[in-house]
C-alpha cells in the first residue's frame, strides 16, 4: 500500500516491449554521468596549457591517479557491501612498508636486511591479506562496528609504519618493489597497465559475477541476501580481504615510483578515495554504484588537479583548493546524475 | 474547481471530499473519487493494490493538494496545504510505518516540537512528564510515559500515536492498515479501543485489507478501485461478496476449497522435523517443548498461529534461518545443516519469509536480480553472471507469477505491494523447492495477488513437492490439507481440511474447547 503512494505510475503499467528495452541502457547512461565533466575538463586543460594534452602529461595523470586509484577500487567493493574501511590507507602506506623493513639492510635507515629482494613483493600482498583477516575477523565474525574498527585500525597500522621505520623513509628497495612503479611498457609505466587491468577485472567481477552481484545484495539488503542463500559473511570478510591486499598492492605501486616509502605514505589519502567514489557514484550507504564510475570519479578528481598545476596554482593553495574541488565535483555530479547523494 | 462545499442540517459530514482527481505524471491516481465519512461512524476504505487508497489519505491528512477537487472538515473547506498545525487539529494518522522515534521517551515523542517549557527556551521535563501521563491516562494508555519508546510492542506504539493525534484536539483518526503487525489477541483489544473512542466522539477512517475485520469494527465501507470511487454503503448492506465484486470489478468468491482426501501415509516424507527447540523469539517465551511433524509429498501442512506462538521460528529453523538449539530437520532423507540457508538451498527448499522489505528483496536491484537470487549456479558458467540468461529465467518466473512490470530490469522497489511480494515468491520458486516454505505468504497484499499466491501452493503441490504454510490468516491455512496449531511455542492441536473457523480461531487463541 505505501508503495504505490511513492510510486503511483507502476500498479497499472501494462507490459510493454519498448520500455523493457530502454532500463539497461539508463543504467549505463548513469554510468556515464561523469564522461560530459571529463570532456570538459580536458577542454579547459588545453586552453589553460596546451601541455595539458602532451601525452607525457597524460601518462603522468594517469601514473600518479594508478596508486590512488587502487584505493578507489578497494573502498568501492566496500561500500557496495555496504561497509566501509577507513584503514585501506594506512594498509597502503605499511604493506610495502614492512616488506622494506624485512629486506632494507641495516644502516642508514631502519631495516632489518633478513630477507632476500624477491620477497618484496609477495611479503606487501601477504600483510595486505592479514591486514583484511584482522578486519574480517573484528567486523564479521565479533561482530563490532566497521567503521570505528577500521578507524582503530587506520591509527594502530600507521603507528606500526612509524614504529618500524623509526618516523623515517626507507630507501634502497630491492628491484622487484621498483618494478611496477617505475618500468615502461611501450613508454608507458607497469602500473598504469596494472590499474587499468584491475579496475577491468572490477567491473567484470562486479556487473557479471555471482559474487559480485551478491555484493549489491549484502549492500542494499542484507537480511535478504541471507534469506535467499547468500553467504553474506563469508562474502563481506572475503571482500575485506580483497580490499586490502589492493590497497597494499597500490602501496607498492606508488613506493616502486618513488623508490623509497615514507612513514607517512597514504597519510589522508582516504578522503580523496571518498570523495572520488561518491562523485562517482557509488553509495555510501551500500548496495549502489558500479566500479566504472569510481574510476571515472578519481579519473576527474585527478584531471582537475593536474589543470591546476599546469594553470601556475601556488603550492601552498593546493591543497584549499583540492578540498574545493572534491565539493564542485560534487555538486556536479549531483546535477548532471539528477539524483539525491546518500 | 474550488466549489464551497455546500451546508447541511445535523447530520453534515465530518469529512467531506468530493470531486478529487490526481495525477502523478502519466498516471491517474484518482479520477473524480470522493468520500464521505459521518460523525461516529467508523469508515472503511479498501481497494485492491492501486485503487488509490494511500493517495486518498495523502490527500485528506494534507499532505499533497488534490489537482481539482474540494476537501471540507465539518462543511468547513480544509485549511492551506501548508498550514499543518490548522490540519493536525482536523485529521490524524497512524501510518502502517511508525512515525514514533525510537530513542526517546514516550512522552517527548507524545510532545515533540511542543515541549512544556519552563523558564524561557529551556524544557521543564517534569511538566513534560507530567503532561504525558495525563494525556495517556486520560485516553486509557497504560503505557508509562518514561520508556523508551523503541522498547514498546507494535500495539502499544500505535496507542501512543493514537493518543499523540487526540491531543491536536483532533477527533477525526485515519488507521493505514493497523492490524497488518498485530496479533490475534492486540487486535481485538484494539478493536476493543476503537468501539470505546467511537463512544467518546472520535470517528475512524479504517484501511485494511482484511474484509472479515472491517464487519467487526467498521459501520460504513467506501470501495474504491482503478482511481474511481465505486460503492459506499452501510456494512449491513454490502456483504463481503458484494465488497470483493466492487474491488475486484467482476463477482469472484472468497477463496474457497473443496477439501481433499487426506495424504496416504504410503507416501514419503519430504519433511521431517524432530523434537525441534527453537531459540525463543524476541521477548518470547522462556523453554518451549519440542515441536516435531512431518509433510509428505504433495501435502499442505499449516503453520497456524499468532504472533509469538512460535509459528515463525520454526518455519525459520526449517529453511536455516535460525539455528535450533537441538532436534533434526530432514528434507527427502538429508538431515540439514542446522542454521544453513545455502544448505537448506541445497537440498531443495524454497523460503517466502515474514517480511517482504526486512527479508524479502533488495531494493534498488532490478526484479531480474531479486527473483533469481537463490539460483546463482544457473546464471552462467564458472560462477559468471549472464545478464540475458538470468534475465530469461527471471521472465519465466515473472509471467508465471503474472508479476505487472514492463521488464526483468525494473527496480523492484518501484512495484506495489502485492508484485513485490510475487517477486519473493518467484525467488522461492526458482529452484523447483521440493519444500516450499512460506510465513505469512499475502500479509499487506491485494486479493488479486493473494488468489495468484495461493494459487501457487496448489501447483507445488501438484507436482509432487511439500508445502509448509505458517500463517495465521484463514485464506492462507484454507489450502492446507491439515493445519498444527501453535500457541506459545507448542503445537496444541491438529485439524483435518474442512474444519470450522470458530474453531480453529479459538485453539489459535488458546482457548480451549
Amino acid at each position: 500500500m505505501s508503495s504505490t503512494q511513492v510510486h503511483p505510475a507502476t500498479e497499472d503499467v501494462a507490459p510493454r516491449a519498448g520500455l523493457a528495452g530502454r532500463a539497461p541502457a539508463m543504467a549505463k547512461l548513469r554510468d556515464l554521468a561523469l564522461v560530459p565533466a571529463i570532456i570538459a575538463i580536458a577542454v579547459v586543460g588545453y586552453v589553460v596549457n596546451p601541455v595539458f594534452l602532451a601525452s607525457s602529461n597524460l601518462v603522468n595523470i594517469l601514473q600518479t591517479m594508478s596508486e590512488i586509484g587502487l584505493l578507489v577500487l578497494a573502498q568501492t567493493l566496500v561500500l557496495v557491501a555496504g561497509k566501509m574501511d577507513l584503514s585501506l590507507e594506512s594498509t597502503f602506506g605499511l604493506a610495502p612498508g614492512v616488506a622494506a623493513w624485512m629486506i632494507v639492510a641495516p644502516g642508514a635507515t631502519h631495516g632489518l636486511g633478513v630477507l632476500p629482494g624477491w620477497a618484496g613483493v609477495p611479503l606487501t600482498l601477504l600483510v595486505g591479506v592479514l591486514v583484511g583477516v584482522i578486519n574480517g575477523l573484528l567486523i564479521v565474525r565479533f561482530k563490532l562496528n566497521g567503521f570505528v574498527v577500521t578507524l582503530g585500525m587506520l591509527i594502530v597500522l600507521r603507528g606500526l609504519l612509524t614504529g618500524i621505520s623509526g618516523g623515517q623513509t626507507f630507501f634502497g628497495l630491492p628491484a622487484s618493489m621498483l618494478y611496477l612503479g617505475t618500468h615502461l611498457w611501450f613508454g608507458v609505466p607497469v602500473e598504469v597497465y596494472l590499474c587499468f587491468l584491475l579496475f577491468a577485472v572490477g567491473i567484470g567481477v562486479l556487473g557479471y559475477t555471482r559474487q559480485g552481484r551478491s555484493l549489491y545484495a549484502i549492500g542494499g539488503n542484507v537480511d535478504a541476501a541471507r534469506a535467499a542463500g547468500i553467504r553474506t559473511d563469508r562474502i563481506l570478510a572475503g571482500v575485506l580481504i580483497v580490499a586490502s591486499t589492493l590497497a597494499a598492492l597500490g602501496g607498492l605501486m606508488l613506493s616502486g615510483r618513488l623508490a623509497s616509502v615514507a612513514a607517512a605514505q597514504g597519510n589522508g589519502a582516504i578522503f580523496t578515495v571518498f570523495a572520488a567514489a561518491v562523485i562517482g557514484g557509488v553509495s555510501l550507504n551500500g548496495g549502489k554504484g558500479t566500479v566504472f564510475g569510481a574510476f571515472t570519479g578519481i579519473l576527474l578528481l585527478y584531471m582537475i588537479q593536474n589543470v591546476l598545476t599546469l594553470a601556475g596554482v601556488p603550492a601552498q593553495w593546493i591543497s584549499a583548493l583540492n578540498g574545493a574541488i572534491i565539493l564542485v565535483a560534487l555538486i556536479v555530479s549531483r546535477i548532471t546524475s539528477g539524483k539525491a547523494q546518500e | 474547481m474550488s466549489q464551497p462545499a455546500q451546508a447541511r442540517g445535523g447530520d453534515s459530514p465530518l469529512v467531506e471530499a468530493a470531486g478529487i482527481w490526481k495525477r502523478y505524471g502519466t498516471t491517474i491516481a484518482l479520477q473524480d473519487a470522493g468520500i464521505v465519512v459521518r460523525p461516529g461512524r467508523t469508515h472503511a476504505l479498501v481497494g485492491r493494490n492501486g485503487a488509490g487508497k494511500s493517495t486518498m489519505v495523502a490527500i485528506l491528512t494534507g499532505l499533497q493538494s488534490p489537482d481539482a477537487g474540494t476537501v471540507a472538515f465539518d462543511a468547513v473547506p480544509a485549511p492551506a496545504i501548508s498550514d499543518r498545525d490548522a490540519w493536525r487539529s482536523k485529521v490524524a494518522c497512524v501510518f502502517q510505518k511508525s512515525t514514533i522515534i525510537p530513542e526517546l521517551s514516550v512522552a517527548e515523542n507524545l510532545f515533540l516540537n511542543r515541549h512544556a517549557l519552563g523558564r524561557g527556551p529551556v524544557i521543564s521535563w517534569r511538566s513534560l512528564r507530567r503532561e504525558a501521563r495525563a494525556l495517556l491516562d486520560a485516553w486509557d494508555v497504560e503505557v508509562g510515559a518514561d520508556r523508551r519508546a523503541g522498547d514498546l510492542t507494535v500495539e502499544q506504539r500505535q496507542l501512543v500515536e493514537i493518543a499523540r493525534a487526540l491531543s491536536f484536539e483532533t477527533r477525526f483518526i485515519i488507521l493505514d492498515e493497523p492490524t497488518a503487525q498485530l496479533d490475534g489477541p492486540a487486535i481485538k483489544r484494539l478493536f476493543a479501543r476503537m468501539r470505546a473512542l467511537q463512544e467518546r466522539g472520535v470517528t475512524f477512517l479504517y484501511i485494511s485489507h482484511h474484509l472479515e475485520e472491517i464487519y467487526q469494527v467498521c459501520d460504513e465501507v467506501t470501495v474504491f478501485r482503478d482511481a474511481r470511487h465505486i460503492v459506499t454503503g452501510d456494512v449491513a448492506d454490502l456483504g463481503p461478496t458484494d465488497v470483493v465484486a466492487a474491488m475486484t470489478g467482476d463477482a469472484t468468491a472468497l477463496i474457497s476449497r473443496e477439501p481433499r482426501p487426506p495424504v496416504p501415509s504410503s507416501v514419503p516424507e519430504v519433511l521431517a522435523v524432530d523434537e525441534l527447540v527453537v531459540p525463543a523469539a524476541e521477548g518470547g517465551l522462556a523453554e518451549a517443548p519440542p515441536v516435531s511433524f512431518s509433510v509428505r509429498a504433495g501435502e499442505v501442512v499449516g503453520l497456524a498461529g499468532g504472533g509469538g506462538s512460535g509459528k515463525r521460528e520454526v518455519a525459520e529453523s526449517v529453511v536455516g534461518l535460525r539455528k535450533p538449539r537441538h532436534g533434526t530437520i530432514t528434507v527427502d532423507g538429508t538431515r540439514l545443516r542446522p542454521g544453513s540457508v545455502p544448505a537448506a538451498l541445497d537440498a531443495r527448499v524454497g523460503l517466502l519469509p515474514q517480511d517482504r522489505h526486512q527479508q524479502g528483496f533488495v531494493p534498488g536491484l532490478s526484479i531480474s536480480e531479486n527473483i533469481t537470487m537463490t539460483v546463482p549456479e544457473q546464471l552462467g558458467p564458472h560462477g559468471t553472471v549472464l545478464p540475458s540468461r538470468r534475465d530469461r529465467i527471471a521472465r519465466r518466473l515473472i509471467d508465471a507469477l503474472a508479476v505487472k512490470t514492463p521488464g526483468p530490469e525494473l527496480d523492484v522497489a518501484a512495484l506495489s505491494g502485492g508484485n513485490q511480494q510475487k517477486v519473493v515468491m518467484g525467488r522461492a520458486l526458482a529452484n523447483d523447492p521440493r519444500l516450499l516454505v512460506l510465513i505469512q505468504p499475502t500479509a499487506g497484499v491485494d486479493v488479486r495477488s493473494k488468489e495468484t499466491l495461493l494459487s501457487v501452493v496448489d501447483d507445488v503441490r501438484a507436482r509432487g513437492s511439500a508445502v509448509l504454510v505458517a500463517s495465521d490468516e484463514l485464506d492462507d491455512l484454507r489450502t492446507c490439507d491439515r493445519v498444527l496449531v501453535m500457541f506459545q511455542g507448542r503445537v496444541v492441536r491438529e485439524f483435518a481440511a474442512g474444519w470450522d473457523d470458530h474453531e480453529l480461531i479459538a485453539a489459535m487463541e488458546g482457548i480451549e474447547s
